[in-house]
């Protein structure tokens, strides 16, 4: 019964988050919206028994990808407003793709049919969590694609850093050590400025 | 097969390793020359993992559980990629200190490209196959984009990346309907699920779809859109990189994956096989006419060549498989001598394209001529040359599979080809001189374009133990 109840609690915020994405005035609304969906589908993946996803989810998506739409939403200059102005434009093909897709969907539906060539996924029939069984294997079957992922980040990041650091010459740069070698000695002069004259 | 064996993949980890380090090293040094010294090391280190390669007995192995394979293809690949590689690297060191782009990233990025290509080759798995891809295409689009004050640069590597993220999106949606047809994602037991000769539905659309992604990747009409515009754009030497090594790997790849997963339904494969190769030989051929810079030409040239050694690919044959190896080594070499000379074309501190530049070259400088005009030839397939060799491989697997059609095309292609390959010996002997080229060539310059035209002459002699190791390593795909 409790779990029924939080299924549709959890569903039922995700939808309504997903819709506030939408129809939100304000860019920075709508990605809160965005975050708040997260959150939900994470609740549905707990409830699913697939807690490890569920903190992926909120690792990488609500740490990382939304916080940086945000950072995009409030630091580039878009005009959503405009963008919002020309919705008239738009709804014609809009709904047009909707339909199509609503009516791929319930072809999808109807013609439906439960046949055995997909497997589902194998489970570890044990009495441990599924980040457990993930770290049973990640390390030791998969070693290799785990290992070579790891080099292909390690790639995207160098390239991240030669196109586009640049070392600029002639940059005033806080320099701490020679600030905390300052001496008032050399630092503070006394001067008699004469009164009406000047340095 | 459940062990880790660590030993197969030896050429592998003594290039992620010296990547890794030179990486550090490069980090905690600064300026040019200490880049400079990077290059050198990551030299020495692609030597050190092809002395490793070819010292491998090429007896298959598996590594990592079964998704990593070590067997006379992965030999004969690794051993002509890091050389291949490494004698790129050497030329490239001039330009990226002219052109103000030499750091010490450079040389890692393209241990890492060489490191994706060595993964490629070796791979047993649909995963291991994708990690390697991606590790080798995403080295490759920083490199292109490598000289980023140099606008062509960048729109070379932002496209690059666009079609090339395409093509792994096709490849990876392909992976997976096969994944979820086959119950795996081993090669091993991919052919197994297919022995009985029915695949379904689901498996032919994965199928065509991992064709799709590859030929991508191998620059195969029609999917070859981005590469004279990348080759163009792209600093010369990384163009010359991109000529020949990715070249070798993607194709292997392909070798492998048609071969080894989906031997058993050639059936199946061998018509869009056929389509890619026909379209790629006229494609390269007709569309190469027109061009006026070299860097566009050299691009259409290597899609024509990818076409003739596809040809061998659709015989189908474990003499096919023989016959596409032989034609890349050999593509390789003369690919890499005519990128020598094009890379010491430079004129008032400049570096120049266009094949005008070369007129009247033959006064100035006539051993370079004669071997670009032997580098040429071969191209082309003139007999005696090695390019004449490589194409009587692949010509001779499809007569015995009886694919005349396709080699009527192949003919056509060649003839085609011969025209702009002869045009630009033209120019060079019989045109009035245009304004001569900077100072002396460089010496490793002249040692790789004065070898490699030695080495294609000489290959009619015994062929230098070439057909020899590509009849070994191709007989893992024999039934």
């Amino acid at each position: 019964m409790i779990q029924v109840l939080a299924f549709y609690l959890f569903a039922v915020t995700a939808v309504i988050a997903g819709v506030m994405v939408v129809f939100s005035r304000n860019p920075v609304h709508s990605v809160l919206w965005l975050i708040f969906a997260f959150f939900s589908s994470a609740g549905l993946f707990v409830m699913m028994g697939a807690e490890f996803l569920a903190m992926l989810l909120m690792i990488v998506y609500v740490g990382a990808v939304a916080v940086l739409f945000l950072f995009v939403v409030m630091m580039l200059d878009v005009d959503f407003a405009e963008l919002r102005g020309r919705v008239a434009e738009y709804l014609p093909i809009g709904l047009a793709i909707g339909l199509v897709m609503l009516m791929q969907l319930s072809f999808g539906f109807l013609a439906w049919q439960e046949v055995d060539a997909a497997r589902p996924a194998e489970t570890m029939a044990r009495g441990v969590g599924n980040a457990h069984q993930l770290g049973e294997v990640i390390y030791t079957k998969y070693v290799y694609a785990f290992q070579a992922s790891g080099l292909i980040l390690l790639v995207a990041m160098i390239g991240a850093i030669v196109l586009t650091l640049r070392h600029r010459e002639g940059v005033k740069k806080q320099s701490v050590m020679s600030q905390l070698y300052r001496d008032p000695k050399e630092a503070v002069v006394m001067r008699d400025v004469k009164p009406g004259g000047s340095l | 097969m459940e062990t880790l064996n660590l030993l197969a993949a030896g050429p592998e980890l003594i290039l992620a390793a010296g990547a890794i380090i030179l990486l550090m090293f490069g980090v905690f040094t600064k300026g040019e020359s200490a880049a400079v010294t990077t290059l050198w090391l990551a030299v020495g280190v692609l030597v050190l993992a092809g002395i490793f390669a070819y010292a491998q007995t090429g007896d298959t192995e598996y590594a990592f559980g079964g998704v990593f394979v070590s067997d006379g293809v992965s030999r004969f690949a690794n051993v002509f990629m890091f050389f291949g590689s490494a004698v790129v690297l050497i030329l490239s060191r001039d330009y990226m200190i002219r052109a103000k782009s030499m750091l010490f990233e450079f040389p890692v990025l393209v241990l890492f490209a060489v490191l994706g290509m060595a993964m490629m080759v070796s791979s047993a798995d649909l995963i291991s196959l994708y990690v390697g891809l991606e590790l080798q295409s995403l080295s490759l689009y920083v490199l292109a984009a490598f000289r980023r004050d140099s606008t062509r640069s960048t729109e070379a590597g932002l496209k690059y990346f666009v079609l090339g993220a395409l093509s792994s999106g096709l490849l990876l949606y392909g992976s997976s309907f096969v994944y979820g047809y086959a119950g795996s994602t081993e090669f091993v037991a991919i052919a197994e699920r297919l022995k009985d000769g029915d695949a379904g539905v689901g498996f032919l659309i994965g199928l065509a779809l991992v064709i799709a992604g590859l030929a991508f990747k191998i620059s195969a009409a029609p999917f070859h859109m981005w590469t004279p515009d990348v080759y163009e754009g792209a600093p010369t030497p990384i163009t010359a990189f991109f000529a020949t090594a990715p070249k070798v790997a993607a194709s292997v790849l392909l070798v492998r994956v048609l071969y080894g997963a989906f031997g058993e339904v050639a059936d199946h494969w061998w018509q869009i096989i056929w389509f890619l190769s026909a379209a790629s030989m006229l494609v390269g051929g007709v569309a190469a006419i027109g061009q006026t810079d070299i860097k566009r030409l050299m691009a259409y040239s290597s899609i024509g060549h990818m076409g003739f050694a596809m040809l061998g690919l659709a015989a189908g044959t474990a003499k096919g498989a023989e016959s596409v190896l032989i034609y890349l080594a050999i593509y390789l070499v003369m690919n890499i001598g005519v990128f020598a000379f094009i890379l010491s074309m430079r004129r008032d501190g400049v570096h120049v394209t266009k094949i005008d530049d070369l007129a009247g070259l033959w006064k100035a400088d006539g051993l370079s001529t004669f071997c670009l005009g032997v580098l040429m030839f071969s191209l082309a397939g003139i007999p005696p040359l090695a390019g004449f060799w490589a194409k009587f491989y692949v010509f001779q697997a499809a007569v015995d599979a009886g694919l005349i059609w396709l080699l009527i095309v192949a003919v056509a292609g060649t003839v085609i080809s011969c025209f702009y390959y002869l045009r630009i010996v033209k120019i060079m002997v019989f045109d009035d001189p245009a304004d001569a080229f900077d100072g002396p060539m460089l010496i490793e310059n002249r040692l790789t374009l004065f070898g490699s035209a030695v080495l294609v002459f000489i290959f009619v002699v015994g062929g230098l133990g070439v057909p020899e190791m590509a009849a070994e390593a191709a007989s893992v795909f024999a039934k």
